[in-house]
């Protein structure tokens, strides 16, 4: 679970998030959209404690909180497998926990379970972006986290990486049954992965449904996105 | 000033991960020394030159070996030594963290709970400090050699005249204040270099500028050390 209470969050004298408020319930995948710049990646940032909000809560549920970086952000000095096993080596209070017949163990099982075998050798750039995108998430639910977010983690994807990579989003919720938070532009991360979705607009919360009322029976601001329209209640922040 | 004392935290707890000092070590010692030895004995070379002939034929071709070495081993050696340093090492460490904060690298550390001043900046720092007065010895050791060379080649002094003098002036009181100091600047260096990239913003902008302030920012810490020691040991 994961429930934002009245958050507010200022960089300098600009206000990027306005009293946001959400809950996300066990199992459940919220999917945040908006412009670029109106706070969506804050937020991940404030739950996963990157940030400190000027005001408001949050609770999650309790253990760990995982997050998938937009550009992966792996250790480009470790191979993959120690990237994976990273929380598990250099975690006090996990490092004694297992051996390193353990870790490989469990290294292949994350593997296995984004479609990634036996690259535990190789260094992130031998990858694809695609393949670097599954290792972080491979690496994101070493702990079994219960709260997993995902920063734009399809940006910069072809259409067919892009669907590999919603499928995974909705396999780990599946395999974790964590409540994940997905920050996307894209509409197929948005159906496929979904089943709330929060649009921002000027650091407040101008929609909050499921993707099919976004879809159907939205607002103005739902409408201009989903058509991707010029005109309409939001305008490009150089205006 | 706080990742510097979270990392004497974790230093003085004796929570350090060894191997990882093992591999810093490596970088800061064996790395570097060529290029130390080279620049610690060049500056020595220049010096005999400049000077030998002149007190030879002034009757001082006895304190020649003493200059060069009282020189090297208080102040051109552990200047340049650390000059040195801070151009290969220093640079290198700011832009590698530089560039682990603009692509993130550093968040997803603190996400998956593990601390990256533990993890980065305690075995850097630890083999600057540790490895920075091997470095100072040999090639202070290297610069009071070619010294030597350069002063019977530039005068008719003899290498036994050249090395007693050495030995006259040069005590152990010099050699102790060197390594202390050595101590001092490969922490410093590491320390700051580690913070400016560390702190870094922005994209590649962001790492060219932090290397650019820890190159900066260490030249000038270690001239002020430099300035304190001399005033503390030698004043």
């Amino acid at each position: 679970m994961i429930k934002v209470e009245h958050l507010v969050k200022s960089f300098y004298d600009k206000t990027v998030l306005k009293d946001i408020s959400f809950e996300v319930k066990d199992g459940e995948t919220l999917a945040i959209v908006g412009f670029s710049g109106s706070g969506k990646s804050t937020i991940l940032k404030i739950i996963c404690g990157l940030l400190e909000a000027d005001s408001g809560t949050i609770q999650t549920s309790e253990g760990d909180i995982a997050m998938v970086f937009q550009y992966s952000a792996l250790f480009d000095s470790l191979n993959i497998f120690d990237n994976i096993s990273f929380a598990l080596q250099e975690r006090k209070d996990l490092r004694k926990k297992y051996s390193q017949a353990d870790l490989e163990k469990i290294v292949e099982e994350k593997l296995k379970l984004v479609g990634l075998q036996g690259i535990e050798n190789k260094f992130p750039s031998e990858l694809s972006g695609g393949m670097q995108k599954r290792v972080s998430f491979a690496r994101a639910i070493v702990t079994n986290p219960k709260t997993i977010l995902y920063d734009e983690p399809t940006a910069g994807l072809d259409p067919i990486s892009s669907t590999l990579i919603e499928d995974y989003i909705v396999r780990l919720k599946e395999t974790t049954h964590a409540s994940s938070i997905v920050v996307t532009h894209q509409m197929s991360t948005i159906m496929r992965t979904a089943d709330q979705v929060l649009m921002l607009y000027d650091g407040k919360a101008v929609f909050q449904g499921t993707p099919q009322e976004m879809c159907n029976a939205g607002n103005d601001y739902t409408k201009q996105f989903v058509t991707s329209s010029l005109t309409g209640p939001m305008k490009m922040l150089t205006e | 000033m706080i990742q510097g004392l979270s990392t004497l935290k974790y230093i003085f707890t004796g929570q350090i991960n060894w191997k990882a000092v093992i591999e810093q070590s490596s970088r800061f010692g064996v790395s570097s020394l060529p290029i130390t030895i080279s620049i610690v004995s060049m500056t020595s070379i220049i010096v005999a030159m400049q000077v030998a002939g002149e007190m030879v034929k002034q009757g001082g071709g006895n304190y020649v070996g003493m200059m060069v070495a009282l020189l090297t081993v208080r102040e051109t050696g552990i200047i340049m030594s650390g000059f040195a340093i801070i151009s290969m090492i220093g640079s290198s460490l700011a832009s590698e963290l530089a560039t682990m904060r603009v692509t993130e690298q550093i968040d997803a550390m603190k996400v998956l709970s593990v601390d990256p001043i533990k993890y980065l900046f305690v075995p850097r720092v630890i083999a600057g400090t540790l490895m920075m007065p091997p470095v100072l010895i040999v090639a202070s050791t290297f610069g009071i050699l070619g010294g030597g060379l350069a002063s019977t080649m530039a005068s008719e002094l003899s290498y036994k005249a050249y090395f007693s003098s050495v030995w006259a002036g040069l005590y152990i009181y010099d050699i102790k204040v060197a390594i202390a100091k050595a101590f001092v600047y490969g922490f410093t260096i590491a320390l700051i270099s580690c913070t400016c990239g560390y702190i870094a913003k922005g994209g590649a902008k962001g790492v060219g500028l932090a290397t650019t302030k820890a190159v900066v920012w260490s030249f000038v810490a270690i001239v002020i050390w430099d300035l304190v020691f001399s005033i503390a040991f030698f004043f």
